[in-house]
């Protein structure tokens, strides 16, 4: 019971942390991060599934979120005819003609007996193959890029809800995960961490410079929304004579309702992944994972699939990632590619699950809402800190200056301090596995 | 004359730019894979070590310039390089004493090394830019170009130029030096030797009395030298943003793993791999290739095999490939 009162009292206190965020700064500050906080917990769920449970080393986190993101626009926004007219046939077509020459290279190769004509008979095959994929696709996506790009310039999505594109993104990831996976699992755990840190700037390059998929970095703007627009609710005579009766200005009633709305789909999805992740955990699977973690060894020897079981869990976990990725990108209404950084997307999620506790759910989610609220609350105490240490110093002073405008890069410094305190100190986490 | 003009083309933008990002990246890969071989971790934190090193080399440079002090053609980054060699080697020293040395003690996982090591990264991270900022920074000075394309094409008279700016050549002479005198000191000294048993055998290294912390000691300090020598030449060569090094980790590791970890002639040949692998395929051959080829086969395209954007790509498709058909790399590193 001790266990479980002192759970409670660490929940409790992140509670405390984001309702006291809620009195000191105001009532939209305390929901952004409940509501990021959500999103970091269920990132970490994944990244826990993968580290907590199999002992994989995944950096390439922040890959499966862009991929999550990308799913949103290919789901929800609404097709652009002209671009499809213009090329988008061509550019599928050019898409096809690749994949299925890496297909046919990988059948040859697999085929073929080991040899010289072996490597020539693949290389040629990728060479040609390429040369016709170059051709094919490009003059498609000149034309679909060239449609309207100032508004448009590329083939918009498929104009479905946007709630459908959080298991779409999930898709997306696990894609991703597997031909990852197939590739990278089986090779030693360094080796598996820099392929992934690779994929996930590969992944991220794509969505940056392909234009026609996703707009590269002149970004998408104005994803349809599963909640009501602010503007609607305050238009809303029915709404403003609520909001006045509770005695809260209309504004901020919209805003607060529309961030509770998101928060409360959130929760829903949080608590779905969590009790799955649970009852893996505690099933006969999750033994096995947690066995095969602790000496792949004695687990291979008892006749279990170790690459075939990572696969497996490196693809769950991916695609839990890939998940957050979708709704993140639906709260930020916008996908902004030139805002994907392994600092933020994937290290700082490493740290909520190592702080959190690897290996057990509940701490994944208890350091997905701790860290995220000390990555928004860093930067206020910061310059109060640095306000008071900076209080004696003479006005205009040069290292003054340069002491306040350098409060923004504190959170960087404190993620590691912390990082490496709890390694240090407390390495199971806040709540270490049972 | 045009299969001359066509070489010289491919000189300036294929050859020179990716000799000196090769040494670049070789001097990088050598720490990474001092650091495996010796310690048995992925250091995360390479990247952001080099920036620390840089950085202070980047602010004694400031400092000798408004004192007046300059080597004339040459950047004085070159006189603030040993200052910021030996705040590095401050920097590791400490790091290792605060952090890393108590998972020494405990004998811990190489993977909760590799973990701690991002936590030092964020650290380094955050003090670099709370010192220096995230922005560009701008510290080469001297002579810009040791041979420039105008100066080129009134000696030899042809129609391509071919420029190599000072950083170029000094990244190849500055590289070659430090190589020497590593592998000099590795092969030839006593310490040099011990480093090499230890990395081979820590057993055998530890019975026949080798000090273990000594050899941790005289790692990092080596190490230091490199991250900030080749973080100063990427500097003076490119550009000094903090954000760039972190992702010169990936064709950094890159090099280290095709080469094979733990094998320091691999590193530098791994350096170049990805270097020139990286140059030829997001260059437009279109320039080139029209001197060559017969006017009616002249190419239409840019004849570019990827974006420039894509850089990445190359460096990871190149580590998959030697992954897959040779996991220890070209040069047979360690697998621990």
């Amino acid at each position: 019971m001790n266990d479980m009162l002192r759970n409670t009292l660490l929940f409790v206190g992140i509670a405390v942390l984001i309702l006291g965020a809620g009195f000191v700064q105001s009532w939209n500050t305390a929901l952004l991060i409940l509501n990021m906080g959500l999103i970091s917990a269920i990132m970490s769920l994944g990244v826990n599934l993968q580290w907590g449970f199999a002992g994989l080393f995944n950096v390439g986190v922040m890959g499966f979120v862009a991929l999550g993101g990308l799913a949103t626009v290919l789901v929800s926004m609404p097709p652009v005819g002209e671009a499809w007219a213009a090329g988008g046939l061509r550019v599928l077509g050019g898409l096809l003609l690749g994949g299925l020459t890496i297909v046919a290279a990988i059948l040859l190769f697999n085929r073929m007996s080991p040899g010289r004509t072996r490597g020539i008979a693949v290389t040629v095959l990728l060479v040609v193959g390429f040369v016709i994929y170059r051709a094919v696709f490009d003059p498609g996506v000149a034309a679909v890029e060239s449609v309207n790009p100032a508004a448009a310039g590329y083939l918009g999505g498929l104009g479905l809800p946007v709630l459908l594109a959080w298991p779409v993104g999930g898709l997306l990831a696990a894609g991703a995960a597997w031909i990852i996976g197939k590739t990278a699992l089986g090779l030693r755990s360094d080796y598996l961490a820099i392929a992934t840190l690779g994929i996930a700037e590969i992944l991220v390059a794509m969505i940056k410079n392909e234009d026609w998929m996703s707009r590269g970095v002149k970004n998408v703007i104005g994803l349809p929304r599963p909640v009501p627009y602010e503007i609607d609710l305050q238009n809303d005579p029915g709404f403003v004579q609520k909001a006045t009766d509770l005695g809260i200005d209309p504004v901020t009633a919209s805003s607060l309702y529309v961030k509770l709305g998101y928060g409360l789909l959130f929760a829903a999805v949080l608590i779905v992944i969590f009790i799955l992740a649970q009852l893996a955990l505690k099933s006969p699977w999750g033994r096995m994972m947690r066995a095969i973690r602790d000496n792949e060894t004695a687990a291979e020897a008892m006749g279990k699939d170790v690459t075939r079981r990572h696969l497996q869990v490196f693809i769950l976990g991916s695609a839990v990632c890939g998940i957050a990725g979708a709704m993140m990108t639906t709260l930020d209404g916008q996908l902004t590619p030139g805002t994907y950084q392994p600092l933020r997307y994937t290290f700082l999620i490493w740290v909520m699950v190592i702080v959190g506790g690897s290996g057990n759910n509940l701490g994944a989610v208890l350091g997905g809402f701790l860290i995220w609220w000390l990555w928004v609350e860093v930067e206020p105490i910061g310059q109060f800190v640095m306000g008071v240490v900076t209080a004696g110093m003479a006005d205009g002073s040069a290292l003054k200056e340069h002491l306040l405008d350098s409060v923004a890069h504190m959170r960087l410094l404190t993620m590691g301090v912390v990082l490496l305190l709890v390694l240090r100190f407390s390495p199971r986490g806040l709540i270490p596995e049972r | 004359m045009e299969l001359l003009n066509a070489l010289i083309a491919l000189s300036n933008f294929v050859l020179v730019p990716a000799i000196a990002y090769g040494s670049q990246l070789a001097l990088g890969a050598l720490g990474v894979t001092l650091i495996y071989g010796i310690l048995r971790f992925s250091n995360f934190a390479h990247g952001d070590t080099m920036a620390m090193g840089t950085m202070v080399v980047i602010l004694v440079t400031w400092w000798f310039q408004s004192m007046g002090l300059n080597l004339g053609p040459l950047p004085t980054a070159l006189l603030a390089l040993p200052f910021g060699i030996l705040a590095c080697i401050g920097l590791l020293l400490g790091t290792d004493r605060v952090v890393y040395r108590f998972y020494r003690a405990q004998k811990a996982k190489p993977v909760i090394l590799v973990i701690v090591s991002m936590g030092v990264m964020f650290v380094y991270n955050g003090i670099t830019r709370f010192i220096i900022g995230p922005d560009d920074q701008r510290f080469a000075d001297g002579e810009r170009f040791l041979i420039s394309v105008r100066d080129f094409r009134e000696m030899t008279g042809l129609e391509e130029g071919l420029a190599i700016k000072t950083s170029q050549a000094l990244t190849l002479v500055t590289a070659v030096i430090v190589v020497a005198i590593l592998f000099w000191f590795l092969n030839r000294t006593r310490t040099g030797k011990s480093m090499r048993a230890y990395s081979d055998n820590e057993d055998l290294a530890l019975l026949s009395g080798i000090n273990p912390e000594r050899v941790v000691m005289v790692t990092w300090i080596i190490v230091a030298a490199l991250a900030t020598v080749a973080g100063t030449l990427y500097g003076l060569d490119k550009t000094y943003k903090p954000f760039i090094f972190l992702q010169l980790l990936l064709p950094i590791f890159a090099s280290a793993i095709v080469g094979g970890l733990g094998s320091p002639l691999g590193a530098i040949a791994g350096g170049f791999i990805i270097a020139f692998s990286e140059v030829t395929i997001t260059y437009a051959w279109k320039k080139v290739l029209s001197f060559v080829l017969p006017e009616s086969l002249e190419p239409s395209g840019l004849v570019q095999l990827l974006s420039t954007d894509y850089k990445f790509a190359v460096s990871f498709v190149i580590l998959v490939i030697v992954l897959l058909f040779r996991p220890t790399g070209l040069f047979r590193g360690k697998s621990v």
